[in-house]
């Protein structure tokens, strides 16, 4: 292909040239990638899922619900840091990811490719986590690895839901509050994300069990659920995909008009 | 009127809402979608442009003079579809910045005022990546951009990491990505602020070659010299407003006669200006503050009489700028206001 064409490119073609731009980024940042996003998790499996039980404080059972949890923070904390991260500098102060604006596709399509990305990055960090956090917990009962499809499945919603939430913090956060939004969402997000306790558990506060169905970490970590431990009580899968979908629609649309709002001022 | 203008805009208009300090997520909550089209609403709202008409032919090499805060920036970022106008049209090559934007982009090579480029990639990354985004294969794109780096400059620099360029170096990336996709129309916004003297010559071979194969240049500056040896039309802008449009030569003809005279005193020149204008050969006078500006005939013989009417108006002339008609002369005159 020859030079100033007035032709229009195939938006395929500068979607995948922009996934290519942060596959190779990400690849070249990986390791701190990966401590960023999986060491707060691989520290919690130390804890609660090797020193505890070993001193007697938790049962051993415990390790059970803790791993699919685990899965589900590491998912949010790489799919939402990636996304959000460099677009509150990039908007904030950079502009850097103006020469991605200049390219010839609809801005929509840019916010899309952000979210892929970041679906990307949330899968990475789980398969990382996974044989990590197994071999610090020794075996788990009930753990069953025949459900891959399943897990699958919850990996690529949960992240994408994640990833077009952190769309959205990322179009909405100056880098002044990058330390705020830690603190008021993703902390609580993760208390309150049925990650260290099954959903079922909080039938002991009932206000808080329903209060918690906003989360979209409380339908990853109960999905994890489902497909690594079956045998132990979860809520059913198909309530898992309806609100992780219906939640990615829901970020993804509030996410791209942000964008759009910021790319476009 | 220009037939078949490759850029056209229509009374166009921008007001920036006026800054609430943290409109985002924690500060005044969400930001909601501003109605277009309206009148300032707020006290704070910024008028940027207020009704441009611009058309440029194509293969024209035009220039946009004015000074700070005069809406140049805004009306690239405008035509660049990087910034929504609040009212009126511009188009491309035919294309609406706003609806068109695709077809836009395909078009045009931007290089933005203040360098941004992409800090996580090399130099040479940068261009590749931004030809990738344009669906230029690989080896085309290695090919041109090892041209563009050694035509500007930086060949040497190919595999350094953004962070690891002086601003320059940065600024000369920024054209070198402007270019890469070989779009028809470009726009460059103060092109040669940050570049050394040699790169700035450099530069002007550059866009007068890029000038000669026909292509459509649309550059900002703030230097008269510049603005005069390449451009074939100047559009002078001031307050978001089109104060003068014409050739270099034409706009140089239409400056106020005589040589302009800048005298800076020690306090409020505005006693001294009546007594000024009644000297011979003084064809206009302005103050503002402790300037003293006259356009005067003969200027050399004017001064000792200006500084005479000074040293009457009990004040001290500080500083004395000598100027004869030139583009600064007439820019000077048409937006001198400016200064108050
Ligand atoms: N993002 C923004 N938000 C609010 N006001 C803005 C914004 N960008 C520009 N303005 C205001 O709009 C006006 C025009 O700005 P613009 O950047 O277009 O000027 P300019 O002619 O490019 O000036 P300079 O020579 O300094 O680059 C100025 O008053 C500026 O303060
Ligand atoms: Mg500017």
């Amino acid at each position: 292909m020859t030079a100033a064409s007035p032709d229009v490119v195939a938006p395929g073609r500068v979607f995948l040239a922009l996934l290519r731009r942060d596959i190779h980024v990400a690849r070249r940042e990986l390791a701190a990638f990966l401590v960023r996003t999986t060491l707060q998790p691989i520290l919690f499996v130390v804890v609660f899922g090797y020193l505890l039980p070993r001193m007697g404080f938790v049962q051993k059972g415990y390790t059970s619900a803790l791993l699919p949890g685990i899965l589900g923070i590491s998912l949010a904390l790489s799919s939402i840091q990636s996304v959000a991260l460099p677009m509150v500098t990039d908007f904030g102060w950079t502009r850097e990811i103006e020469d991605r604006l200049l390219a010839p596709v609809p801005v929509y399509l840019i916010a899309i490719e952000k979210v892929v990305a970041g679906v990307l990055q949330g899968f990475i960090a789980a398969l990382f986590v996974l044989p990590i956090a197994r071999l610090i917990m020794g075996p788990i009962e009930s753990l069953s690895i025949q459900h891959f499809g399943t897990v699958f499945l919850v990996i690529v919603l949960g992240s994408a839901s994640f990833s077009a939430l952190g769309l959205l913090l990322g179009t909405m956060i100056s880098p002044q509050q990058i330390g705020l939004m830690f603190g008021v969402i993703i902390a609580p997000m993760i208390f309150f994300g049925c990650a260290y306790y099954p959903w079922r558990g909080l039938d002991a506060v009932p206000v808080m069990k329903y209060a918690v169905l906003i989360n979209p970490l409380v339908y990853v970590a109960e999905g994890m659920r489902g497909a690594l431990t079956p045998d132990l009580p979860h809520m059913p899968l198909r309530y898992v995909t309806g609100a992780l979908a219906l939640l990615t629609t829901l970020f993804l649309t509030l996410g791209m008009r942000s964008f759009e709002k910021r790319a476009i001022g | 009127m220009i037939l078949a203008p490759i850029i056209a805009t229509r009374a166009l208009r921008k007001i920036y809402p006026g800054s609430k300090p943290g409109r985002s997520l924690f500060g005044g909550g969400l930001a909601l979608p501003g109605a277009p089209g309206m009148t300032p609403r707020s006290p704070t709202d910024v008028v940027a442009l207020e009704g441009l008409d611009l058309e440029v032919a194509a293969g024209e090499f035009f220039g946009l003079l004015g000074p700070n805060g005069a809406g140049k920036t805004t009306t690239l970022d405008i035509l660049t579809t990087r910034t929504r106008p609040t009212s009126g049209t511009a188009l491309i090559d035919g294309a609406d910045v706003v609806r068109e934007s695709v077809r836009v982009k395909q078009r045009i090579g931007v290089v933005p005022q203040r360098p941004n480029p992409d800090r996580s990639l090399t130099a040479i990354e940068n261009l590749l990546f931004h030809a990738a985004y344009f669906g230029i294969s690989k080896s085309v794109a290695l090919t041109r951009a090892r041209e563009l780096l050694a035509m500007l400059g930086i060949a040497t620099r190919e595999t350094a990491r953004v962070p690891e360029l002086s601003g320059g170096q940065q600024q000369r990336l920024m054209i070198a990505r402007a270019l890469i996709h070989q779009p028809s129309v470009l726009f460059l916004d103060e092109p040669t602020v940050g570049l050394d003297p040699q790169a700035r010559l450099a530069l002007w071979e550059i866009l007068r070659k890029l000038h000669a194969e026909g292509r459509t240049i649309v550059m900002t500056t703030h230097y008269m010299e510049e603005a005069d040896r390449l451009c074939d039309r100047l559009a002078i802008v001031d307050h978001g407003r089109l104060l003068a449009i014409d050739t270099p030569a034409n706009l140089k003809a239409r400056a106020p006669g005589g040589t302009l005279l800048e005298l800076t005193l020690d306090g409020d020149a505005g006693g001294c200006a009546g007594p000024a204008g009644h000297l011979p050969g003084v064809l206009r006078v302005e103050t503002s503050r402790e300037l003293l500006r006259v356009f005067a005939r003969r200027g050399e013989e004017v001064i000792a009489q200006l500084i005479k009417i000074v040293d009457q108006a009990g004040r001290t002339v500080t500083n004395i700028h000598l100027a004869p008609p030139s583009l600064e002369t007439l820019f000077i005159s048409l937006t001198g206001r400016k200064l108050e």
